[in-house]
């Protein structure tokens, strides 16, 4: 009884994934930015209303797969969503790797190394985590 | 590389970080969904790092292998740190994400003030303060669940203490608003540090207050942070990536938090602003006449476990401070042996993170589909024979359902105190983490048994397996 509740919910969450990425890819073509300095845009101009959307579309995503997760594996989910966050590192590499001055490299830098932290460790011990979580023994 | 291959590596990096969350519904799949995260973020850094305009590879080498140096040590540790591990990784988001955000606004008031527009402002202050909260917030959170001794374990309170943080949190924002209209001013290089500065005590003032009890709820919110803080680095470079994977950890921590909120019957900013502690405190006082607690024997526990048919085990965080989960599974195995039916039943905030009691189970190789949830084993509890606590408290204390003037009315709790008898693993009769009395301790039905979680649960093991020696 309880599973044929879900199953609608289950396919509502597949086509939002769907409609997200493709919600996704328009609004990332249709934004010619990618990092300010490279392409050299004009001062003062950001068009930020697509990231906006995209903001708004990947939480809504967000919101419906994370919904669905087993409640057994939250832990392993708190750690998994930590090294994801940790994509903080492209950031990092924006402000380390360009020639900029040696203080803003620096701040980069220890950027790139906490975020490196938390990939490493992040992915490493949700993996761990994970492994231990079985049906039955036989497994 | 060009900017579009880039964003296309950016696309499927995001599509990927989707499945991995989206494998994460079920165990079988979900350690497919760690690999689909990892590469995620190999796309990600590959493609940002291969632009041409990245040149300082020697610098960055040396951060990454520092970085694997610290990060892999951390993915070793015991699972019943756990907590702690989890609360430090958001101090290093949150770390990594103000120092970016300063790192652009300075190098952008020194190469082109005219870059500064209002929006990458806001931006900007967003990220910082988010960051900052997050970082204090968060290393505070850890040493409070690692039991530093100079980081004081009981919710700190003091008068206007909600007041004052408040009023902290509008000058930074204040200053912040001011910042973002006059980005480039000479004041402004010097007012941008004080934000930084009261940021960073506001993460410390607001996680003095909160006690062990909402710890998970707190770690839920401050990984919701951490992923907003990459989000507004998102907006600041202009980043699809940061900003698609930020609101994905955003809304993880969104949905965790209010798991845990709806599991203890509180609001959010009653979780934040509440001070649990005082109110606890109060409500143990007052609570002096409760009557008489029994105690029994591990190997009278035995013998009426024993004879059972359905036992259910109800961990808490005692049983994580104890590192008894080995033992209690020898105690399961034994029990299933005879035929007797144990289930566990694991609260939502047992424990000192979303999900603790799981992990630990699962360490101790328990296969999880006899772990129950709350409301699955609430409705067999008058057919169960024994209900046995193990470190848990506030999860089972009856005062949540009956007693409408302790400070935790209206939680949900596992109702252990319909089951036939009640074994209570108790390190002593002092109150749990929270402070609050706790009645079933002295229900009839219930029994105590004092001692080190892991040292009881051992005797009871003892007695179970000498009887299959000598019978």
């Amino acid at each position: 009884m309880k599973r044929r509740r879900y199953l609608p919910q289950r396919v509502i969450t597949i086509l939002s994934i769907a409609v997200g990425v493709l919600g996704l890819a328009l609004v990332a073509r249709s934004d010619p930015v990618t990092v300010a300095e490279a392409s050299g845009h004009a001062a003062g101009e950001t068009d930020y209303w697509p990231m906006v959307f995209v903001f708004l579309l990947s939480t809504f995503i967000g919101l419906g797969v994370i919904r669905r997760v087993s409640r057994l594996l939250h832990t392993p989910l708190m750690s998994l969503t930590n090294a994801i966050s940790a994509v903080a590192v492209v950031g990092a590499i924006l402000i380390a790797g360009p020639d900029y001055p040696p203080e803003i490299r620096l701040l980069g830098g220890i950027a790139l190394f906490a975020s490196v932290t938390n990939i490493v460790s992040g992915f490493l011990i949700t993996d761990r985590m994970l492994k231990m979580f079985k049906r039955d023994r036989s497994e | 590389m060009s900017p579009g291959y880039v964003e296309l590596f950016y696309l499927v990096a995001t599509a990927l970080f989707i499945f991995s969350l989206h494998w994460m519904n079920d165990p079988k799949t979900a350690r497919r969904g760690v690999a689909a995260g990892a590469a995620a973020m190999f796309l990600g850094v590959a493609a940002t790092w291969a632009q041409p305009f990245v040149v300082n590879h020697g610098w960055m080498v040396l951060a990454v292998v520092l970085g694997i140096a610290v990060g892999y040590p951390l993915s070793r540790v015991a699972l019943t740190a756990a907590p702690q591990r989890t609360a430090l990784s958001h101090a290093f988001g949150g770390l990594a994400a103000a120092l970016v955000g300063t790192g652009k606004y300075y190098l952008w008031l020194s190469e082109g003030p005219e870059e500064l527009t209002t929006f990458r402002m806001v931006a900007i202050i967003a990220e910082v303060i988010l960051g900052c909260i997050t970082f204090t917030g968060s290393l505070f959170a850890a040493g409070k669940l690692q039991e530093l001794r100079w980081i004081p374990q009981r919710p700190v309170t003091y008068p206007l203490q909600n007041v004052f943080n408040i009023a902290l949190l509008l000058v930074a924002v204040g200053i912040g608003t001011w910042l973002a209209l006059n980005p480039a001013t000479p004041e402004a290089a010097f007012l941008f540090p004080v934000v930084i500065v009261i940021a960073l005590m506001f993460g410390i003032l607001l996680i003095v207050p909160i006690g062990g009890a909402d710890m998970p709820t707190v770690i839920a919110i401050l990984n919701s942070y951490a992923g907003l803080a990459a989000v507004a680095m998102g907006f600041v470079l202009e980043n699809n990536l940061l900003i698609t994977a930020g609101a994905l950890d955003g809304a993880s921590g969104l949905i965790l938090s209010i798991i845990m909120c709806k599991a203890m019957n509180r609001s959010y900013l009653n979780v934040l602003f509440g001070a649990f502690g005082s109110a606890g405190q109060t409500a143990a006082q007052e609570g002096g006449e409760q009557g008489e607690y029994k105690a029994d024997t591990p190997q009278s526990a035995a013998l009426i476990m024993e004879q059972s048919t359905n036992v259910v085990i109800i961990p808490g965080y005692g049983m994580a401070v104890a590192q008894a989960q080995h033992r209690v599974r020898e105690l399961y195995d034994h029990l299933k042996k005879r035929g007797v039916t144990v289930r566990f039943a694991i609260h939502p905030v047992a424990g000192r993170m979303p999900g603790h009691m799981n992990v630990l189970l699962a360490e101790a190789d328990v296969p999880y589909g006899d772990l129950v949830e709350m409301d699955d084993v609430n409705r067999d509890m008058p057919q169960c024979d024994v209900a046995l606590v193990i470190g848990a408290n506030d999860v089972v204390n009856p005062a949540a359902a009956l007693d409408d003037s302790s400070p935790i009315y209206g939680m949900p709790i596992i109702e252990a105190r319909k089951a036939r008898t009640i074994f209570a693993i108790k390190r002593s009769m002092n109150p749990g983490f929270a402070g609050i009395e706790n009645a079933l301790y002295f229900d009839d039905k219930t029994w105590m048994l004092f001692g080190d979680a892991k040292h009881v649960v051992g005797e009871i093991v003892k007695e179970l397996s000498g009887d299959a020696g000598t019978g």
